[in-house]
């Protein structure tokens, strides 16, 4: 199908962009690898599109004082290609060849992927389970919220109607840091079924600060909190049980809850051994 | 909703056509430039059979407005045909049935031509996962991946 007729304006900066979203029916242009698609199906019907490709400076990624951060515009086969980026955010370079197709990727956004937070997405799941944050411009100025409190309910966020996502910003990677990722789709570039992203702190032997963020089960990203602290004391097959507290997963078009609820507990012993090897 | 007057360059050429924001960037180079090389499947980013380049990039035709490309490159398969640099890719495909319909085959030739670019003699997995977002409905992929990898082996061994 075509989509319905449409305003189109370019925004020259982050400022011009948030005023440009405070006119009626007014929605921001990324990637467009999600947008354009509901703009074609006609599932969305905005007045304007306030197009952000042209902005200056947000296509940047860089380590700043112990964090990496990636702006908006960052395409994600942009990031893939950053030797920064394995370094400093290996769990953000493990899951991104899982998104999409590589033509997917060489458009669609770092930011774009947050924002829309579908709810079997990658990135979301990695932002959280790295304990990452959010920059946000809006009408009242700079903001940043924590992952935890960014991701609200299906497809919606902490941003507001005017706000601009300029930035996510992540702990930089150190030695001691442990990463594990795994999910299962029917096929590669599909979104998930079920999907772990895991971050932790090797502590002697054990794991610590283990944080277990699940995609494909709910409404928005999930923390599985008893399996985490199951994995912590070096239990797996608890952490494993734990997840019929944590975990709720309704039936959608892939799977039922029940089928999701098994293969989390797949996931979590997959991802549980990534965590305990030590990187080479 | 205004019309907006766009510049770009399309296979090199500069083009000066005026669009409405709705139109996407295949539409406007099959309907308004003419150039059909660059085919329209699903219109949802699913099959990639409106693949072209946009600033050296492979993207989704469907899934970029002709308005976004105003002040930037455009390369179909028309160009990267006649620049004669697809023609071995071309030739593989020829030779290994790597076509039948042909709908899917522009697309296709675009997307391993990226892969190729990257240099080296990639996995046939690897081969695979890059093209796994074009879809093609008659030739069970096979001879596809057999013509990439064979034009991978000959540009290796010829620039070794
Ligand atoms: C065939 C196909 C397969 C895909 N598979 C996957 C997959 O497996 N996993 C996955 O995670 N994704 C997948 N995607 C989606 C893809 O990753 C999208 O690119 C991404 O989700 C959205 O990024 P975008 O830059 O394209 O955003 P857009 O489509 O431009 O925007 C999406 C939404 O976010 C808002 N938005 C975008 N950027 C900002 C910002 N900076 N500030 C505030 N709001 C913003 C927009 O207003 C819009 O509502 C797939 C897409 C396609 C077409
Ligand atoms: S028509 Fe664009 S991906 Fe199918
Ligand atoms: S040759 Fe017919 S779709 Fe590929």
């Amino acid at each position: 199908m075509k989509p319905a007729p449409f305003d189109y304006a370019r925004a020259r900066s982050v400022e011009h962009a948030v005023e440009l979203l405070g006119r009626e029916g007014a929605r921001l242009l990324a990637g467009g690898q999600s947008l354009i698609a509901t703009l074609n199906m006609r599932l969305s019907h905005p007045s304007l599109l306030v197009d952000i490709n042209e902005v200056a400076g947000l296509d940047r990624l860089a380590r700043r004082n112990g964090h990496i951060e990636i702006c908006a515009l960052v395409r994600l086969a942009q990031a893939e290609r950053s030797a920064e980026l394995v370094q400093a955010a290996p769990l953000i370079a493990r899951a991104l060849p899982h998104i999409g197709h590589p033509a997917i990727r060489n458009r669609g956004t770092i930011g774009g992927s947050i924002a829309f937070a579908d709810p079997a997405a990658e990135l979301p799941a990695c932002l959280l389970a790295l304990d990452g944050e959010v920059e946000i411009v809006g009408p009242a100025g700079k903001r940043t919220v924590k992952a935890d409190d960014f991701f609200q309910g299906l497809f919606e966020t902490a941003l507001g109607p005017c706000d601009v996502l300029i930035a996510i910003r992540l702990p930089a990677a150190t030695r001691d840091n442990r990463v594990g990722f795994a999910e299962l789709a029917r096929r590669h570039g599909d979104y998930a079924m079920v999907g772990l992203a895991a971050a932790a702190r090797a502590s002697g032997t054990k794991l610590a600060d283990v944080r277990l963020a699940f995609f494909g089960v709910g409404a928005t990203p999930v923390r599985a909190r008893n399996a985490e602290a199951a994995l912590a004391a070096g239990d797996v097959e608890a952490g494993v049980k734990a997840l019929a507290q944590d975990l709720g997963p309704p039936d959608d078009v892939l799977a039922t809850g029940a089928v999701k609820k098994h293969l989390a507990g797949v996931l979590l012993r997959r991802v549980a051994r990534q965590l305990n090897e030590a990187p080479p | 909703m205004s019309a907006h007057e766009i510049t770009l360059t399309v296979n090199g050429e500069e083009v000066r056509e005026t669009v409405e924001p709705r139109t996407t960037l295949v539409d406007f180079l099959r309907d308004t430039l003419g150039l059909t090389g660059s085919h329209v499947g699903c219109e949802h980013g699913v099959c990639g059979a409106c693949s072209v380049r946009l600033d050296g990039a492979v993207v989704r035709g469907c899934l970029t407005l002709a308005v976004q490309c105003d002040g930037h490159m455009v390369e179909t398969i028309e160009g990267a045909s006649d620049s004669g640099a697809l023609a071995d890719l071309q030739e593989a495909f020829r030779t290994r049935n790597a076509l039948q319909c042909g709908y899917c085959t522009p697309a296709m030739l675009l997307t391993a031509a990226e892969l190729l670019a990257a240099g080296g003699v990639p996995s046939r997995a690897a081969i695979r996962e890059h093209l796994s977002g074009n879809y093609c409905r008659c030739t069970g992929y096979h001879a596809i991946v057999d013509a990439v990898e064979a034009v991978a082996r000959a540009r290796a061994g010829a620039t070794s």
